[in-house]
């Protein structure tokens, strides 16, 4: 590969001025990036990855100031007037973000914003762009291109759009992409669709790409070079394999060990079965208004069967729209739902809310976004014991505030955390208040929606971990919802994969993983690179 | 933040756990804007509440001899103008002042007459507004010189008299305090009915929400401050009746943004958390609906009560607001806007106070909005 | 678009019908009425004033004779502007408010959209903050104290321009009620403008446009503008009912012959068929105004575009 520095990017530092002082994001780093190599820059929230290239690009925010120095072919580009940076940004250096939801203005047709980079840095008039906009819309792969030039952003899908951005970014030619998180916002499929897309286009225009990313699996398949960052610095850089291989720093061994591992052995074939869902239906309507009635229903969970032994975990794997939440929100009867479904020994179908309520206590729920689900406006402590008002209304103010304390132990957290205010804390100490929010009332069912989604890798190994060790002490059954088929691995015992509200593949964990029977799982799990 | 391996039980560095609101209120103390809004407005009703207790004239109290005289610091009435009350009421006694002098509060006087003068003239002397407890020190001359001391009363207006001779300051006071008053109480009134719709509307939502959405849809087609005039002309102009109307049609906003943050609030995870464990609709409400509301509609009510003022100063204009001698800043500013060229202090006393509040609800209703919104605006 | 129309219009019918209703019986059930003078009438001249104006009858048969009069576009005789009914008051009036409204409303739609966008684009600087206190000061000034200030200082100090009246309808006599009448307006196009021009500016997309290199200029008024017009758009319907349909403080004080006073004098003087005419005015004014919002909201997003 050409060895040619085209980005040099010399001791750069971001800062952002906050009521509470100046807060450096980027603590004076240095980068390369040679000419047509992937070079991956991976960290953690926070790290300062995204911001040390919006600094290079002038696109941070009000309050932020880059410093330093970063020349693109000797053209220095940080204190570079806005005229002259936006002869660079868009034709010679383009970026592509990881909302394609947000991304592309909504008012405007894909041509049209496709072809005005190319008006303002080529000239030449909005018909000629438009010739070439369509040229790129084939080459991107949106079908029907002629037809789908004149749509606007929210008429596509959001990979389509993913497209449409990549389009954008290619059409002056670039020197540098950069690839902002490109396909986190993505399921599994389409995000490896875009990423073959992006290498076979690397490949024909023989462009620099900069591929900035939390996700490993991404980085091993795709980059060249990998520059490790970590709380505004690059702790390591280095070549793929090297890195992989032989990582030199301490945050890069943790980063790599991050990955979840481990089975979940099976409970015993006699144990008791605890929840049973038969025929499991759940329709939402579609349409209608004030006069009337709905014009159709969406059957968003169709048909299913599962049964949940006790110590068990069943995962539940799906992308976007398999319906696999409302199956688990279904099942705990928070949604109306056809079919037979069976808690213990009794059937809990025909149960309405006040009849369902003392058996809420044993049957828990934890969300995917830590932030959501906690109640800005209570403390942690009032947050984690409101069950407790609800099924144990007889305890003491003391007594609550030691299952408080318990339960925060339990989790891993500070008693003095109850005190507090859910923001004070981090996503990975506010989900473990919503898991103790869900163990306080010592339940024996939890339904675990993407519990780990929203978090970084290495705090996702720690809430697997204490999910793990919660359910051996308290010999707790799962189910456990996720897109992400490294977690449900490391999690589940039985897997069950959902599409379009059916299931399309179930069965043991290692079964699935290792003979995948369904050309549908098999397209999974090439997709999510753990194979 | 980034939580690291090593760390798992470290809490946040900060040494005091603040709650949401004592975050705002932090943000909110140091807009400067905002807080000194704050302080205006505090200043503004602790001038029209307790003001009165302060000055010694009345709302009501009419000074026949005081028809509209300019603001000044200076006591009325000057030493030229008493020497000219004073010749008049002379003049009026039948008799010639020889002699005036005024000293602090008292005056000193001595009238001659061709004939001897009943002692009873001094009646005449109090009849005035400027003089009175006035006595006779020494009869001379066979009684045909009057020798009188009395009491001079001198007012302060600070602000100027209107068209029938009362105390604008004191006017300005009374003005504030139903200005404030129908503002507070008709946002309350608003803010009652928009709550309780909006929140019924936006908690219950499919068929009930639309019916009681497109009710709202249509009283928004209704002209509405048309028909507070109707009400009001037609029901009489009772303060009550002025606050309650305006509260009944301002209450469309409220409903509109109370069901779109219930809608939002169902949403959210902590919502359906709080389902899970098992809480029914009602605790659901208390414990996460409402607390959540608080901040929109604290920030909303800061928009309606400047608008409620104008429209109590619209019906002022009117002439349909309070009805005399009780008054508002608005019905005060109309009075003034109509005399602008011959007594512009009418206009320009009220309107400073009407526009210095309505300003600062403004700045305070902004600041108010960022520090419970910290989006950066 | 055409069926969309349509629909909206058939509508629009009910929501007519429902407001008519609410205010026939809203001032019905009022007490007094139009005769009920200081100095009552004789007994039998009330009678008869009564049978003539048709008050005798039960209030449903009113109400009937009132709607189907209403159809046809009779609103029946003034009570008080005896000699006219209310369609001619309405007709002569109408032209008058309806000039002086157009004025007023591009003068606020124009100078606060581009106040906003200044301020917007300035924000936090000495510009933005002194843009912001005027717009602050036009809404909280009472325009019957702008309309005699402004009197007093360009009519009667400085006489550039007329104090009052019609006059021959030129510009120079309606320079003064146009600004009176569009300040508190234009206050409110600005405030609105500068709030959502600086969420647009935040947008994700519009990072893209200047990830792009386009021109700051481009980036503004093609990307930001366009996303900050949709809440000024859909305030424009109440703004420009109110402003078309005439300002009664405003008609007042500058002696201007418009619609805007007599739902006032109507109101006052008990006289129904005025007010009722004067409310199904300005309804009409607010359901066609808010349809022809709908459609320039369509038209300028995609998202919301009804075929």
């Amino acid at each position: 590969m050409a060895a040619e520095s085209i980005l040099t990017v010399r001791n750069m530092k971001v800062s952002f001025d906050t009521p509470d002082g100046t807060v450096e994001a980027v603590k004076g780093i240095d980068l390369d990036v040679k000419s047509g190599e992937t070079l991956a820059i991976v960290g953690e929230s926070g790290s300062g990855k995204s911001q040390t290239m919006m600094g290079i690009m002038g696109l941070l925010a009000k309050n932020g100031r880059a410093t330093g120095s970063a020349s693109y072919r000797g053209k220095e580009l940080i204190g570079l007037p806005m005229k002259e940076l936006n002869t660079v940004r868009g034709a010679k250096i383009t970026m592509i973000f990881q909302e394609p939801m947000t991304s592309l203005d909504p008012l405007y047709t894909i041509g049209r914003q496709i072809a005005e980079p190319i008006v303002y840095h080529r000239g030449g008039s909005f018909a000629e762009a438009k010739a070439r906009a369509l040229e790129l819309l084939e080459l991107v792969g949106i079908p029907e291109p002629a037809r789908r030039i004149n749509s606007y952003p929210h008429e596509l899908s959001g990979g389509q759009r993913q497209r449409v951005m990549i389009a954008m970014a290619l059409a002056n030619e670039p020197d540098i992409l950069i690839a902002d998180e490109p396909t986190t916002a993505l399921d599994v499929t389409i995000q490896a669709q875009i990423l073959d897309l992006l290498k076979s286009l690397q490949q024909k225009f023989g462009m620099a790409v900069v591929l900035i990313t939390h996700d490993l699996g991404i980085v091993r398949h795709f980059a060249s070079r990998v520059a490790v960052m970590r709380r505004g610095e690059v702790v390591e850089t280095g070549a793929t394999a090297d890195i992989f291989e032989r990582p030199q720093a301490d945050y890069t061994r943790m980063l790599l060990a991050a990955e979840p591992s481990g089975r979940k052995a099976s409970p015993p074939d006699n144990a008791p079965i605890i929840l049973e869902g038969r025929n499991v239906c759940v329709d939402y309507r579609t349409g209608g208004g004030l006069f009337k009635s709905a014009s159709g229903t969406f059957r968003a969970v169709d048909d299913i069967t599962l049964r949940l032994k006790q110590g068990q975990t069943i995962g539940i794997v799906g992308e976007s729209g398999s319906g696999k939440s409302t199956l688990g929100r279904a099942l705990l009867k928070l949604l109306p739902a056809s079919g037979h479904i069976r808690f213990e020994k009794t059937d809990i179908s025909d149960f309405g809310r006040s009849a369902m309520r003392p058996l809420r206590q044993e049957m828990q729920l934890v969300f995917q976004d830590p932030y959501g689900s906690l109640s800005p406006r209570q403390t942690v402590g009032e947050i984690i014991t409101e069950g407790l008002y609800v099924h144990e209304p007889q305890l003491s103010r003391a007594e609550r505030d030691r299952r408080a304390v318990e339960a925060l132990k339990e989790v891993g957290l500070d008693p003095a955390a109850r005190n507090r205010y859910p923001h004070e804390f981090s996503g990975g100490q506010r989900q473990r208040i919503a898991i103790a929010r869900a163990m306080i009332l010592k339940p024996k069912v939890v339904i675990l929606d993407e519990p780990t989604s929203a978090l970084d890798r290495s705090v996702q190994g720690q809430v697997i971990d204490l999910l793990r060790g919660l359910q051996k002490s308290h010999d707790l059954s799962y189910i456990f919802i996720s897109h992400d088929l490294s977690v449900i691995k490391a999690m589940s015992d039985y897997v069950i994969v959902m599409k379009n509200g059916k299931i399309v593949e179930e069965g043991e964990t290692d079964a699935i993983f290792d003979a995948p029977k369904q050309a549908y799982t098999q397209t999974l799990m090439n997709a999510a690179f753990t194979a | 933040m980034t939580d690291m391996v090593n760390a798992p039980l470290a809490l946040p560095p900060e040494t005091k756990s603040r709650s949401l609101f004592q975050l705002a209120a932090m943000r909110f103390r140091r807009n400067r804007a905002a807080m000194a809004g704050c302080v205006v407005l505090v200043l503004i009703a602790l001038f029209s509440f307790l003001g009165p207790l302060f000055i010694s004239h009345k709302y009501d109290q009419v000074f026949p001899s005081y028809v509209s005289v300019p603001p000044s610091l200076e006591a009325r009435p000057d030493a030229g103008s008493l020497q000219e009350a004073m010749e008049g009421v002379a003049g009026r006694a039948r008799v010639t002042l020889k002699e005036f002098a005024v000293e602090g509060q008292t005056f000193t006087a001595t009238v001659t007459s061709d004939q001897p003068i009943d002692p009873r003239t001094t009646r005449y002397f109090d009849r005035a507004n400027e003089f009175d407890a006035t006595t006779v020190v020494a009869t001379e001359d066979d009684g045909k010189t009057l020798k009188l001391q009395g009491n001079v009363s001198r007012e302060y207006f600070f602000f100027g008299t209107d068209s029938n001779g009362r105390d604008m300051l004191a006017r300005v006071m009374l003005g504030g305090q139903i200005s404030i008053a129908v503002g507070l109480l008709a946002s309350i009134v608003s803010l009652g009915i928009g709550v309780v719709y909006g929140a019924t509307s936006g908690y219950i939502g499919g068929r009930v929400d639309n019916v009681m959405m497109r009710f709202v849809e249509i009283l928004y087609s209704l002209p509405f401050v048309f028909l507070v005039v109707v009400l009001v002309v037609f029901f009489g102009r009772s303060f009550i009746l002025i606050f309650l109307v305006i509260g009944a049609v301002e209450w469309l906003d409220m409903a509109r943004i109370v069901r779109g943050q219930t809608l939002a609030l169902k949403r959210r995870e902590f919502v359906g958390a709080a389902q899970a464990l098992g809480l029914t609709d009602w605790q659901i409400i208390r414990r996460h609906i409402i607390p959540n509301t608080i901040g929109p509609v604290v920030v909303f009510v800061t928009v309606v009560v400047p608008k409620v003022i104008l429209l109590e100063s619209f019906l002022s204009f009117l002439g349909l607001g309070v009805q005399a001698p009780l008054t508002s800043w608005g019905a005060l500013i109309s009075e003034g806007a109509n005399n602008i060229q011959s007594a512009p202090w009418l206009l320009i006393f009220p309107a400073i106070f009407f526009v210095v509040t309505l300003f600062s609800l403004n700045f305070a209703g902004d600041g108010l909005r960022d520090a419970l919104d910290p989006k950066d605006r | 678009m055409f069926s969309f129309v349509l629909r909206r219009l058939a509508s629009a019918v009910p929501t007519l019908f429902i407001v008519v209703t609410i205010s026939f019986f809203l001032m019905r059930f009022a007490p007094g009425g139009p005769f009920n003078l200081e100095r009552p009438l004789p007994p039998q001249t009330m009678a008869n004033l009564m049978r003539t104006y048709q008050l005798d009858q039960p209030l449903w048969r009113q109400y009937v004779t009132y709607i189907t009069n209403a159809v046809t576009g009779d609103f029946g005789p003034s009570y008080i502007y005896k000699d006219n009914t209310v369609a001619e008051l309405i007709a002569k009036g109408l032209p008058y408010s309806l000039e002086l409204g157009f004025y007023a409303l591009l003068l606020a739609l124009i100078g606060g959209v581009l106040a906003g966008t200044i301020a917007a684009l300035r924000q936090n600087s000495v510009l933005d903050f002194a843009i912001m206190s005027v717009s602050t000061i036009g809404v909280t000034v009472p325009n019957f104290v702008v309309g005699p200030v402004l009197t007093l200082v360009f009519a009667i100090i400085l006489a550039w321009l007329p104090a009052g009246s019609w006059g021959d309808g030129s510009l120079r006599f309606l320079i003064l009620p146009m600004i009176a009448l569009a300040l508190p307006q234009l206050a409110v196009f600005a405030r609105l403008t500068r709030g959502s021009m600086i969420e647009a500016l935040h947008t994700d997309h519009i990072r893209t446009a200047r990830a792009y290199g386009l021109p700051a200029r481009t980036v503004v008024i093609t990307h930001a503008m366009r996303a900050a017009m949709l809440p000024v758009v859909s305030y424009l319907a109440p703004c420009a009912a109110a402003l078309l349909t005439g300002s009664a403080v405003i008609e007042t004080i500058f002696t201007i012959p418009g619609v805007g006073r007599y739902f006032v004098l109507g109101a006052i003087n008990r006289d129904y068929t005025l007010v009722m005419g004067t409310v199904v005015l300005v309804a009409i004014f607010v359901i066609v105004f808010n349809l022809l919002v709908d459609i320039i909201y369509g038209l300028l997003d995609p998202r919301v575009r009804h075929d």
